[in-house]
């Protein structure tokens, strides 16, 4: 197991280039033999821990890690009747609604059962506008099968419909469908913008700004690419807001080391659940414009915004209403996905991002790196263009969608605001409202008894406080450590996706182990 | 220092690269006031104009604002990542592009020589009309949207399914993530179809990783592998002609190619010599590593013998390479007298010496054999003897991307567990399979028949997968204006057939041959009657060609 260190401990290992950083890398010392299961010898293998990529050693990925699988053991044991003080493992690690008991949206499932099997299009079981909306994606498919590679780039009608619910999500500010991507999930188009990013070696070498606590995909693509992490604090006292003076802050250090490139923003927040304020995001992109930064913005939450007084605004339109001194000039990446908002269709893999004002040679190469893995999966894919697409009012399944869709999105905002509610009850648990997105991130104090033994068993004191939690109480959250936080403080990352009646279970829960435990260690 | 993939074969169309990144203040030096607007802009895209598309030239009026914004960038072909200007890849590159827009041409009412573009340059199935197998689809349907399962018209075998796949799905939803590695009753299944496949040898599903169609695989793998600098960098054995996902992926890794050429007189086949050869040079300048094979092969259609398996796989466990074995094409083998012989097979039949210590990759994938299903991309590879401590972090990888898309495991689970003798749906599932793979033998026959018809076409059997890769010869005053034009000769060749017949293929510059031989890729999926047509017209075409520059 790895080590989990604080963002400014990794920050200074990541500048130093230091040896990779977990236990497992150390200069082995043991055989360099291995027993098979024949009892035969054999040389060593060509493919081991210290003959590896380095950079992949570095990677770290918190919300699938030894938390998640250490559940998964647990509900093995269950399963195998081992007895456990609970009867199930609740996860609330990851944003995965469907698996949360969230139902899809029924017009959304009917278009792709259409476009899967197309015989259906006979039957008279399907609306109207779900067999047009078939019929339409189909034509736009090779052969007129979503078994057919699309463009690369993603399937042309796609990307216009895309375009056309920017257009309409922005006010009116244009949209080309050539500027476009459809991608395999957000997480793709994230990753692959990052390594158009990356170049430079030593003092040169790329740097990117990401917020802590941060959504550790950013983390992990950085390490796999090994560009330069730098860190800005989100402001935990102010809502988890940005200030640019924090960005400025964060700049001015990383640029004694390293070449900062690009500016990555998430919003809604990712794991904090605020909602950035119009104000914040011009001072955002005047700050990017000034310093030269390439601007990445994570928008995967833009439906599920719960506030009073909070609204989603894109960067995009924001840039555009700043005008041409800053709507021709900054490089822009936005993303989306089908994963999350109100139909949280994780399993496709949809996703799209928009690029704003990229060079047009950079382009080209964008468009050829792309190409090589041949397309995003065609039924993610479909499902976006539904998403970006939806019935309309004069349509048949009109009705239904917006009653599923409000129903989804109200009763996140109920759990957001319970959770929110619940969690601050708790002495010695503190948290932000959830304005947005789908996680709670509340401070935990730690006893400092608890901390010590924590370092004993070489665990992040807040790895050491949801390991207990899960062992205890059969609940699966993340540790604050996996997406950074300020030294010296511990929090954890809960998502709200339980159905309601879960979620108050498991919130009572969190509150009797955070009580046992503190009692435990004072 | 650059670590970027080297060729020693293909010629590169992109100019050399600049290593270290322009500062913001290189930049501004660098732009000439003089100079028209937008000109920094066309002189940095020469290298990919050759795509003849006008996209890539700015639509607004030139203006002071596109030259501030020239001047202001932070991402340019200058700074951005040099390993991926690096990378090409062929079978979507130029050619296609150029094909695409010849089509919007058409559309919009522009004469042309022919009324329609075929496409045979990728080996996308669905796109040249075949037909999805029946009960793939409807298990997919009903996965989508589960109130189909009270349906009377979909046969007991095929809900059955459905409800095991949805059953392995969190919330029973293929909208849910599923296990980084993949949904674990596939796996098992998966795990079955392999034990199956190979008589019995063992496979464990903790060995299997689902993947996003086989190239996810593949580059990951890759990625592990890849370590050191300078002379101690990894290199990778891979085979000439081959498929450009490789090159691609080491390109973009910054990995050494290491190429080793496939014997053409003999049709197509790997010789351990040439590996030996292939090798020696490379350890003079990099650490090689591992051995990619391709079988049955892209784009040359050769099926390897077991005793060539054999030989490789005794080559790879004396030299300590790793084995990664493609064979995505497992299914296509229509040459009497050649079978498909898995490398995990092949491994564990020669006995604990090697089954024990050989460390292999192999990868297959949903979108090739008799079911074609590119979109969905999904695909699997299998992981044999891997170091345990390499498997934690292949499965740490793995999980930063979340999974693979759920309907393409969906479907490889159906791949992997078809209809069995005694269900309902068996008969139609065996005819449809029976029916793609006898046309498909039937294509292969006639596409190597009538080109070696052709004076000057020369081509290997297609003995399996879904091309033929036949050598052309040009003449020399084609070879050079091709030259002049700064083209490799056969994409010269190549770009001049899609513009007179509206046939796109690949040229064989694409896929890497040797040194003064041309080839292009053709896949052998139009239907026949097209397939003939096509034929036909290359047929035309490459006399036409001869005569024009004899």
């Amino acid at each position: 197991t790895s080590l989990p260190l604080s963002p400014s401990l990794s920050f200074f290992l990541s500048l130093t280039l230091s040896p990779p950083l977990s236990l497992g890398d150390c200069p082995s010392d043991k055989s360099r033999t291995n027993m098979t299961e024949n009892g035969l010898l054999h040389p060593e293998r060509v493919l081991t821990l210290d003959t590896m990529n380095p950079n992949i050693k570095r990677v770290e990925y918190a919300v699938r890690g030894p938390i998640v699988q250490r559940a998964m053991q647990l509900e093995k044991e269950l399963q195998e009747g081992v007895k456990k003080p609970f009867t199930e493992v609740i996860k609330a690690n990851i944003g995965d609604c469907h698996a949360m008991g969230q139902q899809p949206i029924t017009f959304f499932r009917q278009v792709l059962a259409l476009c899967s099997y197309p015989e259906l299009l006979n039957d008279n079981k399907f609306p109207e506008d779900a067999k047009d909306r078939a019929r339409r994606i189909l034509q736009a498919c090779g052969g007129g099968s979503i078994g057919a590679y699309s463009a690369s780039q993603g399937i042309e009608l796609v990307r216009q419909d895309v375009s056309r619910y920017i257009v309409r999500r922005d006010g009116g500010v244009p949209s080309n469908p050539d500027n476009i991507y459809l991608s395999t999930g957000a997480s793709d188009a994230i990753a692959t913008m990052l390594k158009l990013l990356v170049s430079g070696e030593g003092p040169t070498r790329t740097g990117v700004m990401i917020s802590i606590p941060q959504y550790p995909l950013y983390s992990a693509a950085l390490a796999d690419l090994g560009a330069i992490q730098i860190n800005y604090y989100l402001d935990e006292s102010n809502n988890w807001s940005l200030a640019v003076g924090e960005l400025r802050r964060a700049l001015e250090a990383a640029r004694k080391h390293c070449n900062p490139r690009a500016l990555c923003v998430i919003n809604p927040g990712n794991p904090t659940g605020q909602v950035q304020s119009r104000q914040c995001i011009e001072d955002v992109i005047r700050f990017a414009a000034e310093e030269n930064l390439f601007l990445m913005a994570d928008e995967v939450y833009q439906d599920n915004v719960y506030a009073e007084g909070c609204q989603f605004h894109s960067f995009k339109k924001v840039l555009f209403e700043m005008g041409p001194k800053y709507s021709e000039k900054v490089e822009l990446a936005s993303f989306h996905s089908t994963s999350k908002c109100y139909m949280g269709e994780c399993g496709f893999r949809g996703g799209y991002m928009e690029v704003i004002n990229l060079d047009p040679a950079v382009k080209a190469q964008l468009t050829k790196l792309v190409s090589v893995r041949l397309c995003p999966p065609v039924p993610g894919q479909a499902l976006l263009d539904l998403v970006v697409n939806p019935p309309q009012p004069d349509e048949p399944s009109y009705s239904t969608f917006m009653n599923e869709r409000t129903a989804v999105l109200a009763a996140l905002a109920e759990k957001a605001r319970m959770t929110e509610e619940i969690l601050n009850k708790v002495p010695g648990i503190r948290c932000n409202p959830v304005q947005g997105a789908m996680y709670s991130f509340p401070q935990i104090q730690i006893p400092h008894k608890a901390i010590e033994e924590a370092k004993e068993k070489g665990q992040a004191p807040d790895m050491f406080y949801c390991m207990t939690l899960l062992d205890e109480m059969g609940i699966c959250v993340v540790p604050g450590s996996g997406f950074g936080q300020r030294d010296g403080t511990y929090h954890f990352r809960m998502t709200i996706l339980p159905p309601t009646d879960k979620l108050k279970i498991f919130l009572a829960k969190v509150k009797e182990f955070h009580q046992r435990f503190t009692e435990r260690y004072s | 220092a650059c670590k970027c993939g080297r060729s020693f074969t293909s010629p590169r169309l992109l100019p050399p690269t600049r290593i270290s990144p322009r500062t913001r203040s290189d930049v501004d030096e660098g732009l000439q006031p003089d100079a028209p607007p937008g000109a920094m802009l066309a002189r940095r895209t020469v290298g990919l104009v050759s795509r003849g598309g006008p996209p890539l030239t700015p639509r607004s009026p030139p203006g002071r604002s596109v030259q501030r914004m020239m001047a202001e960038k932070v991402l340019t072909v200058d700074t951005m990542n040099s390993c991926v200007k690096k990378v090409e890849y062929a079978v979507r590159g130029p050619i296609v592009l150029r094909a695409v827009q010849i089509e919007k041409e058409l559309k919009e009412g522009v004469q042309k020589p022919f009324s329609e573009v075929i496409k045979a340059n990728i080996g996308d199935a669905h796109a040249m009309g075949q037909q999805p197998i029946t009960f793939f689809r409807q298990v997919l349907a009903m996965c989508s949207y589960p109130e189909l399962l009270d349906d009377d018209r979909f046969p007991e075998d095929a809900k059955g399914r459905a409800r095991r796949i949805l059953q392995g799905c969190g919330g029973q939803s293929i909208g849910a993530y599923s296990a980084s590695q993949g949904i674990e009753c596939v796996r098992q299944d998966v795990a079955r179809y392999v034990e199956r496949r190979d008589g019995g040898v063992p496979s464990d599903p903790d060995n299997i990783y689902l993947t996003t169609g086989a190239s996810d695989g593949i580059v990951t793998m890759l990625k592990l592998l890849v370590a050191g600098e300078g002379r101690s960098r990894t290199g990778v054995m891979i085979s000439i002609p081959q498929y450009p996902l490789y090159s691609a992926a080491l390109a973009e890794l910054g990995a050494v190619q290491v190429n080793y050429f496939l014997n053409e007189e003999r049709c197509w086949s790997l010789d351990v010599s040439e590996l030996r050869r292939a090798l020696a040079d490379a350890r003079r300048h990099c650490n090689p590593r591992a051995l990619c094979i391709i079988n049955p092969g892209n784009p040359t259609g050769q099926v390897q013998s077991r005793q060539c398996i054999e030989d490789v796989i005794r080559f790879a466990a004396k030299e300590r390479l790793f084995l990664m074995a493609d064979e995505v094409y497992q299914d296509n083998v229509y040459a009497e007298g050649c079978e498909f012989h898995s490398f995990k097979k092949v491994l564990f039949e020669m006995g604990p010496e090697f089954s024990s210590t050989v460390e292999l990759a192999s990868f297959h994938s949903t979108s090739k054999c008799y079911m074609g299903e590119c979109g969905f991309r999904g695909g699997y590879m299998e992981v044999v003897n891997m170091d345990p401590e390499v498997k934690a972090q292949l499965t740490k990888l793995v999980s930063v991307r979340l999974c693979p898309p759920v309907p393409g495991q969906a479907l490889m689970d159906l791949v992997v567990n078809p209809p069995q003798p005694g269900e309902p749906s068996y008969s139609t599932f065996i005819r449809e399979r029976k029916a793609t793979l006898s046309s498909l033998a039937e294509r292969a026959r006639l596409t190597e028949q009538i080109l070696n018809t052709v004076p000057g076409i020369a081509c290997n059997p297609v003995q399996g997968a879904m091309y033929s890769f036949p050598r052309v010869t040009l003449p020399a005053r084609a070879i050079r204006e091709a030259e002049e034009r700064g083209q490799a000769p056969d994409m010269f060749y190549c770009m001049k057939l899609l513009e007179e017949t509206g046939i796109c293929l690949v040229p064989g510059s694409g896929f890497g041959q040797r040194d003064g031989t041309f080839h292009f890729r053709m896949t052998i999926l139009p239907p026949t009657d097209k397939l003939k047509i096509l034929l036909s017209k290359v047929k035309d075409f490459h006399q036409r060609f001869i005569q024009q520059y004899s």
